[in-house]
């Protein structure tokens, strides 16, 4: 009986996989890349689906990839997080904000001069590549790691790093912890499926360290264990230490270890195949760079509309047709500066010293300031 | 009177009258094994309820569910479309009045609770000077005056009241999702809803569907045709050896991915699909062990009546075997309605979804026990308001009595 079961169902299965594979298209072959890379699906009811959309060619890019769907729908996809402090979280009204919340309207305002153009789609550590390969998404702005294998195997193409952190240990300070050899035998807080979870086992094993570590699927609950005495030590990106520890109920009784785990470069991701799209996310980053530097605000944007500058006056679109190459209007960048800002107004506003978090710069500093912030030039 | 009756002489019964302190000293001091207990046990309660008002009065924070209240009823759904969710409710008020007044005539403890529920809520958004406090009482207002009309015209209300039952899904399926680019009942995408009105959709969707398919299933499996009885148990047995995680994952993840370009199932859509495919085949299995419960004389009684199949079914055989498995089928109703916080994970805003993207926000970091208090507890609300209805239900069928 099982056996017929198991016959049917394998009977059934490989059917369903022909129908799916062969009712999809009508191109030979449509292997895994090839479902990556087609544009994606516009979402449910938003009609007006270009019916020759889908040709199926990742070449064929010029007006039928990423930039195309999107102004069809009208909308961007924007993957995001919506439990991480600082970086995207529910405000009372339902709108979504954060740190990387404003890089999605700011992509917003690059293609559609409107900063509310993007659909949020919040989704979890494990499920934002899948969603990106499939075509859910547009873009994955949400604290991911750029990393060799995510660059290749996983099909994604990183921008610019808007964030740079890196993996600390938080240990309390009457545990007598100084250095990471102290944690031999300590069990260890920390949120699984992430690089944090890879590095730290990487880390201890290369120092021949043994520990435990104890697994939650969410900051809070992280944050939470380790608070509540469950583990000795807990670990996330430093900037993540800092944020929770100015909201313990007690401070100054933990302490962030001296040594740096990991580098974690955080900034949006695309899919492989569509360089347009791409070119356009890295620009977008570029822009926030650029405009910093320049000393262009939301503020003083259209007065720096006069400026002398060439690089300014290319930046807002008065010179030049730098929006048109990357299929844009040229106004793309004085949108992104005039409606969510230049790089430290978005960083002021999320994470500088008038929010609780108070990060300090440090590495996400322009590089005239001795950061790794550093635009290539808009000419 | 002089006469005497025989009973002076025999024994009174045994007097059962208990005093709180007889109970006392019978049940909880009977020994000094007992007495150990019952001082620590109480001791321990005490401390606990203790801590907890404490808590509750002095410690807790209670600005991250009032300021987030909107967020954590309606999630994302505009607020110039709330009237339609006010509307459904009221419409919902008028029908359970109705059908209060048509078939229990009575008010009993279970209708007056119903009936304090939302003046408490009234007054508590009052306190906290919400306009619409108000609108809870006018729900009140509707269920009364629905169950006045409904005891007064029992006959002439019966029929279009039922129809409005049977319709009301349907009917909150229209209004909450509107169409129409804009205007009356312009459309709301269903990434915008959210919070507790995605729970309850998400749950009330898959209970109402799951339950005929699965009766469908239940039947298949006893079915004489091999092909049939084959496909539903191939069908249930796939599902059960499934957990409902990884079938919301396959519906988010893996379906995109299979489906033609230009062609996409809405995210909410898929959650619901994949729940009911879930919920269906356990319920397939709980009414199986309904109808062998039934004695094989009601079939062949059927069967000598002359009743076809299907009325053997329908009228014999199907009303005795779901009677029996009530009790489990709401069992299951309540665990598929607290299985609807997975969806958190896979990034839909239900109330726990919600309740992850607030604590998020940097004015109500650390407050997680509050806002988890507060989602427990309305969580458990709904699970015990369906325990209790079905536990009504029972005695009104008289389960295991006859």
């Amino acid at each position: 009986m099982s056996r017929k079961v198991l016959i049917v169902l394998l009977v059934l299965v490989i059917a369903a996989l022909a129908v799916a594979a062969c009712g999809g298209k009508q191109t030979p072959a449509p292997t895994e890349e090839a479902a990556a890379t087609q544009p994606p699906a516009a979402t449910e009811q938003t009609a007006a689906q270009p019916t020759e959309k889908p040709a199926e060619q990742p070449a064929a890019q010029e007006g039928e990839g990423t930039l195309a769907t999107v102004k069809a729908r009208g909308k961007i996809i924007c993957g995001v997080n919506q439990a991480v402090p600082g970086f995207g979280f529910l405000q009372p009204d339902g709108s979504f904000a954060g740190f990387d919340i404003d890089f999605c309207k700011a992509l917003s305002a690059a293609v559609f001069g409107s900063p509310d153009k993007v659909e949020y789609r919040p989704l979890n550590a494990k499920q934002r590549f899948t969603a990106l390969q499939s075509g859910e998404i547009d873009v994955l702005i949400r604290n991911t790691t750029w990393t060799l294998t995510r660059d290749t195997e996983l099909g994604a193409n990183f921008a610019p790093t808007t964030f740079y952190d890196g993996q600390g240990i938080m240990v309390r300070k009457d545990s007598g912890i100084k250095t990471l050899e102290d944690l031999q035998g300590a069990s260890i807080c920390v949120s699984s499926g992430t690089t944090t979870e890879l590095n730290l086992a990487d880390q201890m094993a290369a120092r021949g360290i043994e520990y435990t570590p104890v697994v939650f699927e969410t900051a809070d609950e992280t944050t939470g264990a380790y608070l509540d005495g469950r583990c000795d030590a807990y670990t996330t990106d430093k900037s993540g230490l800092v944020a929770r520890q100015s909201m313990f109920p007690n401070p100054e009784e933990h302490m962030i270890l001296d040594e740096t785990l990991s580098k974690e470069p955080l900034g949006p991701v695309v899919r492989h195949g569509d360089d347009q799209w791409f070119d356009i996310v890295k620009w977008m980053v570029f822009a926030t760079f650029q405009a910093e530097e320049s000393g262009v605000t939301s503020q003083n944007v259209d007065e720096m509309k006069n400026s002398d500058v060439p690089t300014i006056r290319k930046l807002l679109g008065v010179e030049g047709d730098m929006g048109q190459k990357l299929g844009l209007d040229n106004a793309w960048a004085y949108n992104i500066i005039k409606q969510v800002g230049n790089y430290a107004e978005i960083y002021d506003r999320n994470l500088g010293p008038d929010t609780v978090f108070n990060l300090p710069r440090g590495m996400n500093s322009s590089w005239k300031d001795g950061g790794l912030l550093y635009s290539p030039p808009f000419r | 009177m002089t006469t005497l009756t025989p009973t002076k002489d025999v024994l009174p019964p045994p007097t059962e009258r208990s005093t709180v302190l007889g109970w006392m000293k019978k049940n909880l001091f009977g020994s000094i094994g007992d007495s150990i207990l019952t001082i620590l046990g109480g001791a321990f309660l005490v401390w606990m309820i203790y801590t907890l008002i404490v808590w509750i009065t002095t410690k807790a924070e209670w600005a991250v569910v009032t300021d987030n209240l909107q967020l954590f009823m309606k999630g994302q759904y505009p607020a110039d479309a709330d009237w339609r969710l006010w509307f459904l409710l009221f419409l919902l008020a008028v029908i359970v009045g109705l059908m209060w007044g048509i078939a229990i005539k009575r008010p009993t403890g279970a209708g007056w609770t119903l009936l304090i529920v939302p003046i408490v809520l009234a007054a508590w958004l009052f306190t906290l000077e919400r306009s619409s406090w108000w609108r809870l009482l006018v729900i009140d207002v509707l269920a009364i005056i629905g169950y006045l009309l409904g005891k007064r015209y029992p006959s002439k209300l019966s029929r279009i009241t039922y129809l409005l039952a049977l319709l009301y899904m349907p009917i909150v399926i229209l209004i909450v999702r509107g169409f129409g680019e804009d205007g009356f009942l312009f459309y709301v995408p269903t990434n915008l809803w959210g919070g507790l009105l995605l729970s309850l959709l998400l749950a009330i969707f898959a209970i109402v569907f799951s339950f005929p398919i699965g009766v469908l299933l239940a039947l298949g499996r006893q079915s004489k045709l091999p092909a049939v009885k084959g496909l539903s148990v191939l069908y249930i047995e796939l599902i059960r050896g499934v957990p409902l995680i990884t079938l919301l994952f396959m519906g988010q993840l893996m379906l995109p991915l299979f489906l033609p370009a230009g062609i996409t199932i809405d995210r909410v859509l898929r959650a619901i699909v994949a729940m009911i495919m879930f919920a269906a085949a356990y319920m397939a299995e709980n009414v199986r062990g309904g109808l062998q419960s039934i004695p094989k004389g009601q079939y062949e009684a059927a069967d000598a009546i002359g009743l076809s199949g299907w009325q053997k079914m329908v009228f014999i055989i199907l009303p005795q075997a779901l009677r029996a498995v009530i009790p489990v089928l709401v069992g299951q109703f309540i665990g598929l309605f607290k299985d609807t916080t997975l969806v958190a994970l896979l990034g839909l805003l239900d109330l726990l979804g919600i309740a992850r993207g607030v604590l998020a926000n940097p004015n109500y970091i650390g407050r997680q026990l509050e806002v988890f208090t507060f989602i427990g507890l309305i969580y458990w609300v709904f699970s015990y308001g369906m325990s209790y209805g079905s536990q009504r239900l029972e005695a009104v069928l008289g389960v295991g009595e006859r």
